[in-house]
């Protein structure tokens, strides 16, 4: 069964994070993508450029409204999303611990239709 | 043995099996009904079968098998009845550990941390239990449409987001049995003052965990219910007023509960990775253990509590603690320190904090000040047993 994490953190405290930090987060994120595709779980994964790049699009009654920004503003935002194969939802929170944002951030976990 | 006897006995087991055998829980239910159905007609006929319940776990898996064919003439596409036939095709084949595993199988779906919390509870008391929806909605204060409407949207998450009907693995036990002992303190804590019928429901679940996976939390969490269980009898008074710890008649403490609470007290202790019921437990112990307030050991329940407050920092542990203190110490030791509790604002809106300060303020025979606790007390307090109390300490002011 599909599987597709969202990973959601904070836009602005990326900012202040120190530079090393910030080398070792993409090391770790390298060696998840590594892991999990070894072990089969991994199907397609992308990150997200920040919200101020996002643009809002709606068709109402046939007329086109474009906005800027995301579709809510949180306290934390959708940053990119690993989608994976999984047994089960256990099997599927098992992958998405181990995510590097899940120490600092949020992973949603959502079933994908068959 | 009757029927009703092989019921109570046996339905929730075979319900467990049920849902693992045809992959769905109201299929699995349907097939529950449907085999007693079949049990009401045939075994007065032909006699009671020599294992009751293969033979219903037999008889519920073939009619589920049947509904399906129906059904499958009817719509589209539903689940396909020979994948159902060839999982446990010889009923030979279950076992009693299939049976036991079923049942730790479907606590731990019931109690999944995935689940919402309160549907935990509904689908832990509905499934596990065998009450009914309206037995389960009286007792959480809800109605059962609401509480119904919660069991089917846990039951949709379960099918579409495919929650595992399994026992998880070793290195995910801690936290999934965690969540699943949570689950019992809530429905024995729900029955603690007025629902007797709850508190015996979740010491039978303790119970149960205990006999089918013997880890210590589990064994110190059923301690600590059978140890406030064995002083239910003298907790509220006739009038339904609270009865504090010191007044209770202590030889109205049923001592067959308090036996084995200390026994499983000390198996608990003694088994690798005990925790905070454990502890509890331990506390409750030494309280079930003395002849009266004054002569309860105080030293070591303050003890047990530093080490529970160093495993798990809490407002409220620290707050029983300060109590045990004025009692070893004496009731202004234990003032400061609820005082320096309330000053950092976390239990300003808890009742227990205010009754417990108002009670050391009362020894120390500053009744102004005590009244106005108590008032506060009285202003936070929901349950009637407890308002009770507080009332007829501000009349003895």
């Amino acid at each position: 069964m599909k599987y597709l994490c969202l990973v959601y953190q904070e836009e602005k405290g990326e900012a202040n994070v120190p530079r090393d930090q910030l080398e070792q987060a993409k090391k770790d994120y390298w060696a998840f993508a590594e892991d999990i595709k070894k072990s089969g779980h991994y199907i397609v994964s992308h990150g997200l450029k920040h919200t101020d790049a996002a643009t809002t699009v709606r068709v109402r009654n046939g007329k086109l409204s474009t906005t800027d920004g995301p579709f809510a503003e949180t306290k934390e935002q959708l940053g990119g999303f690993f989608l994976i194969e999984a047994k089960d939802l256990n099997d599927a929170i098992q992958v998405a611990a181990r995510i590097p944002s899940a120490k600092w951030g949020s992973i949603e976990v959502r079933p994908v239709w068959a | 043995m009757g029927i009703e006897e092989v019921y109570r006995a046996e339905s929730r087991r075979v319900l467990a099996t049920l849902i693992r055998l045809l992959g769905d829980f109201d299929l699995a239910e349907e097939a529950l009904q449907d085999a007693f159905a079949a049990a009401v007609e045939r075994w007065p006929v032909e006699g009671v079968p020599a294992s009751p319940r293969s033979w219903l776990i037999s008889a519920g898996r073939f009619r589920a098998i049947d509904r399906l064919r129906k059904r499958r003439r009817e719509v589209a596409s539903p689940p396909d009845p020979l994948s159902l036939e060839e999982r446990g095709n010889d009923m030979s084949e279950i076992e009693d550990y299939d049976v036991i595993d079923d049942r730790l199988r479907l606590i731990f779906t019931c109690c999944h941390p995935a689940l919402n919390p309160d549907a935990q509870v509904a689908m832990t008391l509905r499934e596990i239990c065998g009450l009914t929806t309206e037995q389960v909605a009286a007792a959480f204060l809800t109605t059962a449409p609401t509480l119904a409407q919660r069991i089917v949207r846990a039951k949709t998450k379960i099918r579409d987001a495919k929650i595992p009907y399994e026992i998880p693995e070793r290195g995910d036990l801690p936290e999934r049995l965690a969540s699943v002992l949570h689950v019992v303190y809530l429905v024995f804590n729900q029955g603690y003052f007025t629902r007797a019928d709850l508190a015996t429901e979740a010491i039978r679940l303790g119970r149960l965990l205990v006999e089918l996976l013997p880890e210590a939390e589990a064994t110190g969490l059923l301690a600590l219910m059978v140890l406030h269980d064995a002083r239910r009898a003298t907790r509220t008074n006739a009038s339904g007023e609270l009865i504090p710890l010191e007044e209770q008649d202590r030889s109205q403490w049923n001592r067959e509960q308090i036996r084995e609470g200390v026994a499983l007290v000390e198996r608990a202790l003694t088994s690798r990775g005990f925790g905070p019921y454990t502890l509890q437990a331990a506390i409750a112990a030494l309280h079930a253990e003395a002849p009266s307030s004054q002569a309860t050991d105080w030293p070591q329940i303050v003890g047990l509590y530093d080490v529970l407050l160093r495993a798990n920092p809490s407002p409220v542990i620290e707050l029983n603690r300060a109590a045990a203190v004025a009692m070893r110490d004496g009731p202004e030791h234990g003032l400061t320190l609820i005082d320096a509790i309330l000053a950092r604002g976390e239990l300003e809106e808890y009742h227990l904090a205010h009754a417990a300060r108002a009670d050391l303020l009362r020894r120390l025979d500053r009744k102004p000040e005590a009244r106005s606790a108590y008032e506060r007390a009285l202003a936070l307090a929901v349950e009637e047993p407890e308002r009770r109390l507080i009332e007829r300490r501000l009349k003895e002011l």
